[in-house]
């Protein structure tokens, strides 16, 4: 297919005058990593939750999958094909981490609170959400530690689980905001195993601080500052990029 | 991400087993106890049903209500209503409408206090509450501040043939047990259901469980209005027993002593619901009958001492008398989290 999977047409969110993300408008793909790179403050946080659903735009218009989801509610886009992992880790510290990762899966069953039906059935009765929730907790890596509470997991581990979470709902798109922050070398060499294995099937978007990580993978490179797309290229054009070595890169990467 | 420590949502054997025993007296009561106790026990059973429903809001959503006797006492005047004054109305017919009745106001309130959270979902049912008592405390068409008299006991007869009678004490005694056994059973079994599922999601981190496709505002919907229902059998089973029905059943302090049970059992199990109200009414009862010690009467100030007995079993047992027996058997505390 030749259509984006989701686009952001000049996306904006104002803060009263402070204009977090200002026209920002960008392409995710199936098969290719979009990273958004720039420095603490630029917006990407911003952009991410604005891209799903946590916060309204502004103005601008976003669409998913061919349609306008512009202004749609956060619960209403992941349904629509969108999955999201957060900065700060952002799972149910009590349950198992098989709990979490089944309570993912669970969300793509009928939303029926009301139905009676709904509250007699077993949480666990369902073949396609155990489906869903095995495939997520084989690709996370943590099927020996599935009976552990999330809160005993290492942090490392923890960020795992999150992708784990945002992967049983099965997501056409990926926006992974910090994958690697605070990872130890292994496990972000793991980590980084994982996103090129599961670019195959996703459209994602990485928002990151860990330039190796970054040029390892992405496929396409946008760098913000102040809110404001600055450059928008391949890796390699970014890297050789003046206006991006000055605003943020740094003069001794070039 | 604010609540970190864990609800006992698994009960560990012992309780169990406590909960067995607990059912084996109250199924043997009605041969050793006197009449008097027997209402009383009675009365224990209604309040663990009040309990149990209030705990699906505070311990499985994390929605604390200080205004679930609203629902409660809805659903004994509904009664107080349908009861003719000449001739006693079908269980069939009161006991559903009546519950009906709670589960509407449930939904018509719900539906404007779950969009709110924390302190101000706290207030904003208490304020709800508020205004439903005042509505029949004013209204003398409503039976004003002295209440209303259910004339009858609601007939249980099918088809011509009288099943039971609950006019006698101990056959209302039984069927209380089994509404109450048959509530646990239902919410038991809930719990561990995709909705009881999201709901305990949703306590733990709403936000999350949006980003993941979860509407929640259906879900907190209801399930406010089915512990509205649920409250609102408990208060039918009240206006029943009691053939009397007056605005304090729907009053706060009727709200809060129900939080403090489901505080004092451990939330978020309905096990400890049950313990809960139990306790709580015994205790009650116990420092109410406490002597006079020469100028004090230490009786006439109960509610003090209830609230110094809730303070130190929050100190002390903060997972509730379940968490404390669940320690003590363990020697000490189970998995902390």
């Amino acid at each position: 297919m030749f259509e984006a999977l989701l686009s952001a047409r000049q996306l904006t969110k104002r803060f009263g005058g402070l204009a977090a993300v200002n026209e920002v408008s960008l392409d995710l793909w199936r098969d290719r990593i979009h990273a958004v790179i720039g420095p603490n403050g630029a917006g990407k946080s911003t952009l991410t939750n604005l891209l799903s659903g946590d916060l309204p735009p502004s103005s601008g218009q976003l669409t998913l999958c061919g349609i306008d989801i512009t202004g749609w509610p956060a619960e209403q886009i992941s349904r629509q094909g969108l999955g999201r992992s957060y900065q700060k880790t952002n799972i149910f510290l009590p349950f198992t981490v098989a709990d979490n990762i089944q309570l993912a899966a669970l969300s793509r069953e009928a939303q029926q609170p009301w139905n009676p039906l709904r509250w007699l059935q077993q949480a666990t009765q369902s073949s396609a959400a155990n489906a869903r929730a095995s495939r997520a907790l084989e690709l996370s890596g943590l099927k020996d530690r599935r009976f552990l509470a999330a809160a005993a997991l290492s942090h490392g581990e923890q960020r795992q689980l999150e992708i784990a979470m945002t992967l049983a709902t099965e997501p056409e798109v990926l926006l992974l905001d910090e994958p690697l922050a605070g990872m130890g070398a292994a496990e972000a060499q793991r980590m980084i195993e994982l996103l090129l294995q599961l670019k195959q099937d996703h459209a994602m978007l990485l928002v990151e601080h860990d330039m190796d990580a970054v040029f390892a993978l992405a496929d396409h490179l946008t760098v913000m500052v102040n809110g404001q797309v600055i450059a928008s290229d391949t890796p390699a054009a970014i890297r050789a990029n003046p206006h991006v070595q000055s605003a943020y890169l740094g003069e001794e990467t070039a | 991400m604010s609540q970190t420590k864990a609800n006992i949502e698994v009960l560990p054997r012992s309780v169990q087993l406590l909960l067995v025993l607990g059912l084996l007296a109250l199924a043997a009561f009605p041969y050793v106890g006197t009449d008097f106790y027997l209402q009383t026990v009675t009365r224990m059973m209604i309040l663990a049903i009040f309990a149990m429903s209030l705990d699906l809001l505070q311990g499985v959503t994390g929605l604390v209500s200080l205004g679930h006797a609203a629902y409660f006492g809805l659903a004994g005047y509904a009664l107080a209503f349908l009861m003719p004054q000449n001739e006693a109305a079908s269980l069939w017919l009161t006991l559903p409408l009546a519950v009906l009745a709670s589960a509407l106001a449930a939904l018509v309130i719900g539906f404007f206090v779950v969009r709110t959270h924390g302190i101000y979902f706290i207030m904003v049912t208490m304020a709800f509450a508020q205004m439903v008592f005042y509505l029949f405390f004013d209204n003398h068409a409503l039976g004003g501040s002295d209440g209303l008299y259910v004339n009858f006991k609601p007939s249980a007869t099918l088809l011509g043939v009288q099943l039971f009678d609950l006019d006698n004490k101990t056959t209302f005694y039984y069927f209380t047990l089994g509404a109450l056994l048959l509530v646990y059973g239902f919410l038991r079994r809930l719990l561990w259901s995709p909705f009881g599922r999201a709901l305990a999601g949703i306590r733990i981190n709403e936000h999350r469980m949006r980003a993941m496709g979860f509407a929640t505002f259906g879900y907190k919907l209801s399930a406010f209005t089915l512990a509205g229902a649920l409250a609102g059998l408990a208060g039918f089973l009240w206006g029943v027993q009691t053939g009397y029905i007056n605005p304090e059943l729907m009053g706060f302090h009727m709200s809060a002593h129900a939080v403090m049970m489901v505080i004092l059992g451990g939330m978020g199990n309905f096990a400890g619901a049950i313990v809960g109200a139990f306790t709580f009414e015994y205790v009650l009862e116990v420092f109410k009958d406490l002597p006079q010690i020469g100028s004090i009467n230490l009786g006439k100030h109960w509610q003090l001492w209830i609230g110094l007995f809730i303070v130190l079993v929050v100190l002390f047992a903060p997972r509730g008398l379940l968490g404390l027996t669940q320690r003590v058997v363990q020697g000490r505390g189970g998995p902390d989290v």
